[in-house]
This record gives structure tokens, C-alpha cells and sequence, in this order.
């Protein structure tokens, strides 16, 4: 740990001693998330999404253990197994809800914890790492969520499986025996789905690992605050232990009461109805949609209905892969010094419009199809890049940013709001 | 200011509150524990059989046309059970035996219904390991008590199933079944 | 570097997203999509009361027995139910031998196989065995119903938007094609062997309505009259249950769930404030409000004689 005031780790009996100097989980442990870990002590509740990414990471995986013990991944069976596992597994019907509407929490939970990093420039150095980690570990999420829907084998797991396969029929010459190659057949069958079950089992467990190094990366510089300012002496931070296991703890209790009434009470709601009907390669449904996470890139894919140059079909794929990889240039798109948006009130504004593309393009991804929405999508389409790969590096090279606070128990004293001296000068007295 | 100043006075009061209050924070885990515990409840029970597997289906076997000295096998919840008529004979010796004799004792009355004791109805399933002992079938060996015998640690089954010789600790197991009549028995 | 780049191909995502949004404002103004018959004419499911609503509701015992009774003798003909067993018929309230004659009694038989020449054949079904379909395969299926696929029914009301609502709406919402719709839009004329039915998406529906008279059905003493209304009502209910066994444990978990997180996180919060009471006191701040410097201030306002 790089603070020079964090508390050592200190076996306190016999056998920690012994196996501390056998080997030194403990002391890692510690280190990474006990009382030897300093954090900054102005963090609020958006912190806390990090952590409780990671539990629905351990639900997801533990659930997902148990269902596949009765789980049949054959394109025959796969339906009843998922449906045996409701009627007749002891607790099946509750794994299997708990673990479809964890995906959903793990999404929910993970878009908080990267719109707050957009917000406090959590990406900017020397946290370029953390934040490309992450984003490795959301590619690695989108990946598991899009097979893990396919296993059910509803009508809905196999026309999305038709539908993002067909993307990569969509780049010329090597598309279509890409496209064959991944699926082991020319359409969605036994093949793809066996394969689509290993890869499902397998991921989160490369989840866990990247999650492991994103954060290692993080615990380098230490933890982010919302004021962007970094820590400065020891009275700036708390020991992690007791003060954010005790927040994070109330809080994920908090968030589990929301899930656990959503799996109890609603477990259907995020979900499709049409994925309760068993697949049938000749019959397609109505409105294919995919599940509700994956909603904006949905949009932005469909908002490409004319050809330029290239065919529509692959301006919507080139796109909708380039809306997420433009988020690993973000710390070089976005080169201002100051980190925070609370002292950035143009990005601030500009961040807003953000939120509101987003949920729009969220909206747009579900909805019919119509030339209203169509519209719509577009708009938000082109917003979306203009905002990232022009307004952010416009802004952020031409922006005042307001005067920062001279330490973190500055702002903690003062209130953030009422904070008022330049940059680096103390507060007067008062 | 003032509230800050004045909470530095009362701070060394506080500090002593605080440890009275400590009982919350153990509270908090409490509950947190009794919850992690509740929740590998559902984890362990869902690798207990089934419902569907527990709905044992019961099978109904048509003994007619099995004569006196032959039996059949058929499946019982994915395990062998042998169905045999006795004859005479082995009823007798059977009955002959005393039961201070064998290891697991028990009358041939005990094993059969009664009217029907040339019913012999038992797993196939060796009580030593689980092998399937033979003797069923024209022609395989009987064992020296003549009923069954078990190639793989040479268990020996008298003519009611019962352990003689060898390993096995105990009888071939009789399961619940009933006549439904007098050609047809439900086992299970 | 990398923000030169960012800027020019943001500006190619945009331009062709822009285009895109032009040439579909140049299609829908200059020519509009048809409204359709569908939009006009659908109707969204009429609400739908049921016993086991809402977080606290609970299966009405009868009402799933009279909806079973109603699937049998009325739907099972041509639908299936292959995800639900004979012995599952026990949460509706009947007694094993009643469970037992339902299966014995099945109009449809289980395949198996003749055991004297292994020729297929079948026999009569036991609990343990799931509901036996009508038709042997799709090909029979479709065969015998004017080539449409009469869907098993175990999952229909989690698989259709509204649930069982849609279902109830669907069986008692048969009708006359109405004039003005054939008089509007002459191709949605509801062709032969279809019915013509606002609640199905498509507005004409390959099945012919399965409850036609009050009746059709005998429910036992005790029971409400066998209207279409009720039959409906009933068999809707039903599926619910058939789509949904473990409703009611669930809610029963849930409630029980709930509570304790609420406990637990209210306990937790109260902890939380506790231990961060000690920290937000113990801010040992820089400048004048440093210990040692607000000594020195006490000790001057002491000698000014300002009293506190």
C-alpha cells in the first residue's frame, strides 16, 4: 500500500502468526480491504457500487453453480431442464429467479459504479488502468449475459443468439465464416448451445480474475473521492475497516431487500414473456429484443437503416462495438486536470445530457419500431458520439474548472459547497 | 463553531457511551450471519432428490407366467429386483433352517406374505457392496445354500435370500410390495 | 493525437447517424406508414380478478379444480400440459386416490412399449407420469386442426403479455368481424376456417372458440354456475397455477425475506451510524481549528473574559 500512515498488519495470535509467515494471505487481506487500507473519508454512496458489483458477482456465481447441476444443455431438453428446475428441484424455482434477476442486478449495480466513474473522472490518471480493467471486465459481462440468456432455449434465447450472431455477418469476406465458425453450424443449434454452456460457466470465473487485478490497479493510488483532490495526510482518509465494511454492509442490505423483492415478488417483470416459449427455429417472434441491459446498444445498432459508403447493417455493428471501445480512450479524450465534475459546471451540464441520452437510447432499444422511435434513436445516436469524441475534449480543453479545495478534510470540514479557496492555497480563518 | 469546540469536550464522554452502544454493531453482524446461514439452506437442499424423483414410480409386474423354481428380473427405481417363485422344496429348506444359524435372522414367513410364501420378492443388489448377484437365470450358479451367489466377494444367499457364507451382512433385501391381485404385484 | 481521431470519427458516427435520421424523416412525411387493422382494432386484455393477486394473494383451491375440470374436458382434446404431472394435481386439493383415478382415467394413454413383442403401445397413466399429450407429434397435431399448432398450456400464462387476463379475454372475446373493419381494410376480412377475435394480435385466430355455452361443463354442488364467463375465469385460473406452481412459496419466502433484510439493514444502518459517529468527531483539522490552537484560542477568550 502506498500511504505511508496504513496501518501494518499485525497477527494477533498465535496461529495468525503462524500463518502469517507461511503465507501472507491475511496480511493481503488486510491490506486490500481491513484496516490497512486508507480511503478517503468524504466517499458517498456512490462508492459503494463497486463492492456490491462484486457481490452479485458471488451471487451470480454461486447460483449459477447449483442450477447447472440440473441443468441440460441440449437443444431437446434445455427448456423442460430449466423448467424441472422450477417444478421439481428443491429451491429451484428461487435459484433460478434469483440468478435471472442477479443478472439484471449485477448490470444495474455495475452502470451506477461506471456513471459515477464518468462523473469524478474516476478513468483520468493515474487511474487509466482501473478504468480499462473495468471496462474489460463489462465486455467480459456482456459476453456471459448474452450465452447465459441463450441456455433457457426460449424463443427469445434463440433469436437473440440468430440476431448477435448475425452481426458478424455483417463485415465483408470474413463475416459469414466467423459467424459459422462461432456457432459450430449454420444457425443456432446443439452445437452453439453446448459451447455457449462451457463459455457460460467459464467467464465469470475470468470475471473474477480481471476483477482481482482492476482492484489491485486501484489500490496502487488508493481510492477516488468525489472531490477529485487527492489524499494528502492521514487526516484526510479512514481505515477501511470498520467505517466502509459498516456503510457498505448497511447498504448492500439495502440493495438485496430491493432484489430480493423483485426475485420474490416480481420475478418476471425485467424479463420477456416469448422466453417462456420453447424455440422454433420457423417461427420468429413478433419483436425480438434482447434483455433490457443490453437495450441501448440495441438502439444504437438499429439507428443505421441507410447505406454510406458501407451497408447500413455494418454502419450498426461498427458502431455499436465503437460506443463501447471509445471508452478506453476516454482518459486521453478527456484531459483535464481536474477530475471531478462537481468543479467542472460546463462537463457537469454536458454529463446531464448524458444521462439523458442514455436512458433515451435505453428506451429506444425496447420499443417498437416505428418512425417516431426510429428518430428518436438516431438523435440520441449521434449525440452519444458527438458527446464522447467531440464535446468531451472541446470541453475539457477550453472549460474554467472552479477552484478545488486544498485537502479532502477541507472539504469534509467546510462542506464541499461552501468551499471556496484556490488551488492551493488554505482556507483562510475564519 | 461553537458546536465544534463543544464537541471535543463531550468527546471523552462519548468515548465511554460508545462502547455500551457496541452491542449494535454486533447486532448488525448477527443478523448478517443469521442471513449468510439461512441462505445455504436452499443451497444444500436443491441437490436432495427431486420431486419427480421422488414420485417413485411404483411398477406393477405380471407374475403369471413365472413357474415354481424360476425367476425374473425387472427395475425398481433404476435398481434390479428379482421376482422368484419357490418350489416346495425350497420352501422346506428354507424353513428347515434355525435361525440361530444365520447372521441376519430371519423367518421365510417374514420375507414372504402370507398365502404367498412361494412369492420371493428382493433387490438384486448384494447387502457386501452393491454387486447384482446371480442365480436368476437357466443355468447360473445358485451358491452352495442353492439360491443366490455373488461372483464378486462370494457371497452365498440361501433359498429365502438370506446371507449364509461370504462377505454380505445382511438378507437381499425384501422392498414394500402387494398383490393386486393373484397374477399381478405392485412393488413400491 | 488521440483526440484529433476521436473527433473525426465521432464526427462520421454522427453525420451517418444524421443521415439516417433524414432520409427516415424523408420517408415518414412523404410517405407515412398505413395505419393497419391490427393497431386499430386490438384490444388490450379486459382486467382480470383473481384470487391469487397481488404479493399476498393465494390460490382459491375450488376455483383451480373447476379450471383443471374445465382443461380436461374442454382443452385437453387438442392442448397439451406436458409440463405438469399427475402428481403435482395434489396442490389443487385432491386426495391421492382421487390423483391416482384422474390418471388412471386420462382419455390420452402413456406411449410405452407391448413387453411380449416390444412393438410401441401404450398404457394407462400413473401420478408420476406427466400429462400425456393429445397428438403424438406436431405433424398429427397440425394435421388435425387445419395445420395450425395448438400450444401446450403449462407455461401460456407466463409466455403471453397480459397472462392470464390475455387468456380470458381471448376465450370470451369472440366476435363478428365488426363492418367498419372490413369496410377500412377489405384484405383483414377474416379468411375461412380463421375467427375473428380483437384480443389475439393478429385479430383472427386459427382456434374456434372452445367455450360456447353456459354449461358445457357440470361443476359439482357447491359450486358457482358454468357460465362462459365462469368456465373462462375458472380455466384461466387454472393456468396460472399450471405456469406457476410455486406461487404461493414464493410470496411465502418472500414476505419472509423481505422482513429480515428490512431488519437487518435498518440494524446495519444504526451500526453504520455508530461507528462513523466516532469518526466525524474525531476530524483533527488543520489551521485554527487545530487542538492545540483552539486551546490557545479558549485560553484568550478566557482572558477576555467572554464566558461560554
Amino acid at each position: 500500500m502506498s500511504f505511508a500512515w496504513a496501518k501494518a498488519y499485525e497477527p494477533k495470535s498465535e496461529l495468525g502468526r503462524w500463518i502469517d509467515d507461511r503465507l501472507p494471505l491475511p496480511r493481503l487481506v488486510y491490506g486490500a480491504i481491513g484496516g490497512g487500507y486508507p480511503v478517503p473519508r468524504n466517499l458517498n454512496y456512490l462508492w459503494n457500487f463497486g463492492v456490491l458489483s462484486g457481490i452479485f458477482l458471488v451471487i451470480q456465481i454461486i447460483t449459477g453453480i447449483v442450477l447447472a447441476m440440473h441443468y441440460f444443455a441440449s437443444a431437446d431438453g434445455a427448456f423442460n431442464s430449466v423448467e424441472h428446475i422450477m417444478r421439481d428441484v428443491n429451491a429451484g424455482w428461487m435459484l433460478r429467479y434469483a440468478h435471472s434477476n442477479g443478472a439484471s442486478f449485477f448490470f444495474i449495480v455495475v452502470y451506477i459504479h461506471i456513471f459515477r466513474g464518468l462523473f469524478y473522472g474516476s478513468y483520468k490518471a493515474p487511474r487509466e488502468l482501473v478504468w480499462m480493467l473495468g471496462l474489460v471486465i463489462y465486455l467480459l459481462m456482456m459476453a456471459t449475459a448474452f450465452m447465459g440468456y441463450v441456455l433457457p432455449w426460449g424463443q427469445m434465447s434463440y433469436w437473440g443468439a440468430q440476431v448477435i450472431t448475425g452481426f458478424f455477418s455483417a463485415f465483408p469476406l470474413v463475416g459469414e465464416p466467423i459467424r459459422i465458425w462461432l456457432l459450430g453450424g449454420y444457425a443456432p443449434d446443439q452445437a452453439a448451445l453446448t459451447r455457449f454452456f462451457s463459455l457460460h460457466y467459464l467467464l465469470p470465473f475470468v470475471i473474477a480474475g480481471v476483477t482481482i487485478l482492476h482492484i489491485w490497479a486501484l489500490h496502487i493510488p488508493g481510492s477516488g473521492n468525489p472531490t477529485g483532490v487527492d489524499v494528502k495526510d492521514e487526516k484526510d482518509t479512514l481505515p477501511f475497516h470498520p467505517f466502509y465494511t459498516a456503510k457498505d454492509g448497511w447498504f448492500a442490505g439495502a440493495v438485496l431487500l430491493a432484489y430480493c423483492g423483485l426475485l420474490f415478488f416480481a420475478p418476471n417483470f425485467l424479463g420477456h414473456p416469448d422466453n417462456y416459449i420453447p424455440a422454433n427455429p420457423l417461427a420468429t417472434p413478433a419483436h425480438i429484443v434482447p434483455e433490457w441491459y443490453f437495450w441501448p446498444f440495441y438502439a444504437i445498432l438499429r439507428s443505421f437503416t441507410i447505406d454510406v459508403f458501407l451497408a447500413a447493417k455494418l454502419w450498426g455493428v461498427l458502431a455499436m462495438f465503437a460506443s463501447i471501445l471509445l471508452l478506453f480512450f476516454l482518459p486521453w479524450l478527456d484531459k483535464s486536470p481536474v477530475r471531478s465534475g462537481h468543479y467542472r459546471p460546463i462537463f457537469k451540464r454536458f454529463y446531464w445530457l448524458l444521462i439523458i441520452d442514455v436512458i433515451v437510447l435505453g428506451y429506444i432499444g425496447g420499443a417498437e419500431i416505428n418512425a417516431f422511435n426510429v428518430a428518436l434513436g438516431q438523435l440520441a445516436t449521434a449525440y452519444y458520439f458527438i458527446h464522447f469524441l467531440i464535446i468531451l475534449p472541446l470541453v475539457s480543453k477550453f472549460e474554467r474548472p472552479l477552484p478545488l479545495p486544498s485537502s479532502i478534510s477541507e472539504s469534509v470540514l467546510h462542506g464541499e459547497k461552501q468551499e471556496a479557496s484556490p488551488i492551493g492555497q488554505t482556507k483562510p480563518a475564519n | 463553531m461553537a458546536t465544534l469546540e463543544d464537541t471535543t469536550v463531550t468527546q471523552v464522554e462519548e468515548d465511554h457511551s460508545l462502547r455500551r452502544r457496541d452491542f449494535i454493531n454486533i447486532a448488525a453482524v448477527s443478523f448478517a450471519g443469521v442471513g449468510a446461514a439461512a441462505v445455504v439452506l436452499p443451497l444444500v437442499s436443491q441437490m436432495s432428490p427431486s420431486a419427480d424423483v421422488l414420485a417413485l414410480a411404483s411398477i406393477e409386474v405380471d407374475i403369471s407366467k413365472i413357474a415354481p423354481g424360476q425367476a425374473i428380473k425387472t427395475i425398481w427405481r433404476k435398481q434390479p429386483v428379482f421376482v422368484r417363485n419357490l418350489t416346495g422344496k425350497e420352501i422346506a429348506e428354507a424353513k428347515a433352517v434355525p435361525l440361530s444359524e444365520l447372521r441376519d435372522p430371519q423367518t421365510i414367513e417374514e420375507r414372504t406374505k402370507p398365502g404367498k410364501t412361494n412369492w420371493l420378492i428382493t433387490l438384486g443388489v448384494c447387502t457386501h457392496l452393491g454387486c447384482v448377484p446371480l442365480g436368476t437365470g437357466e443355468g447360473e450358479n445358485r451358491g452352495d445354500y442353492g439360491g443366490y451367489f455373488c461372483p464378486c466377494h462370494g457371497s452365498h444367499y440361501d433359498t429365502a435370500a438370506r446371507i449364509r457364507k461370504g462377505p454380505a451382512p445382511l438378507n437381499l433385501h425384501v422392498p414394500d410390495y402387494a398383490f393386486k391381485s393373484d397374477t399381478v404385484v405392485t412393488i413400491g | 493525437m488521440v483526440r484529433i481521431i476521436g473527433i473525426f470519427v465521432g464526427f462520421v458516427f454522427a453525420v451517418v447517424a444524421l443521415i439516417s435520421f433524414g432520409g427516415n424523416l424523408f420517408t415518414a412525411l412523404s410517405s407515412p406508414a398505413e395505419p393497419t387493422a391490427e393497431e386499430e382494432f386490438h384490444l388490450e386484455p379486459r382486467p382480470l380478478q383473481l384470487a391469487s393477486d397481488g404479493p399476498f394473494g393465494k390460490f382459491d383451491r375450488q376455483q383451480l379444480q373447476r379450471g383443471f375440470q374445465v382443461y380436461k374436458e374442454v382443452c385437453a382434446a387438442c392442448h397439451s400440459m406436458q409440463l405438469v404431472a399427475f402428481r403435482d394435481l395434489h396442490a389443487l386439493g385432491y386426495t391421492e386416490a382421487e390423483v391416482k383415478a384422474i390418471a388412471d382415467q386420462w382419455a390420452t394413454e402413456v406411449p410405452s412399449v407391448n413387453p411380449d413383442t416390444g412393438e410401441a403401445a401404450t398404457r394407462k397413466a400413473i401420478p408420476s407420469d406427466r400429462i400425456p399429450a393429445p397428438y403424438p407429434n406436431e405433424t398429427a397435431a397440425r394435421a388435425a386442426n387445419n395445420n395450425a399448432l395448438p400450444p401446450d398450456l403449462s407455461l401460456i400464462a407466463k409466455a403471453r403479455e397480459g397472462g392470464a387476463a390475455y387468456v380470458h379475454s381471448l376465450l370470451t372475446g369472440y366476435r363478428n368481424q365488426p363492418a367498419e373493419l372490413i369496410a377500412k381494410f377489405p384484405a383483414a376480412k377474416t379468411p375461412t376456417g380463421l375467427h375473428y377475435n380483437p384480443y389475439f394480435a393478429n385479430l383472427n385466430l386459427a382456434m374456434p372458440p372452445p367455450l360456447v355455452s353456459d354449461g358445457q361443463v357440470t361443476y359439482a354442488e357447491g359450486n358457482p354456475a358454468p357460465t362462459v364467463d365462469q368456465m373462462s375465469t375458472d380455466v384461466s385460473a387454472f393456468l396460472v397455477w399450471a405456469a406457476e406452481p410455486k406461487l404461493e412459496n414464493r410470496r411465502r419466502y418472500g414476505l419472509a425475506t423481505v422482513i429480515f433484510l428490512l431488519f437487518a439493514t435498518v440494524l446495519g444502518y444504526f451500526s453504520y451510524q455508530n461507528i462513523w459517529a466516532e469518526a466525524k468527531r474525531k476530524v483533527a483539522p488543520v489551521g485554527p481549528l487545530d487542538p492545540a490552537n483552539k486551546a490557545k484560542r479558549q485560553r484568550a477568550s478566557k482572558k477576555a473574559g467572554v464566558s461560554k
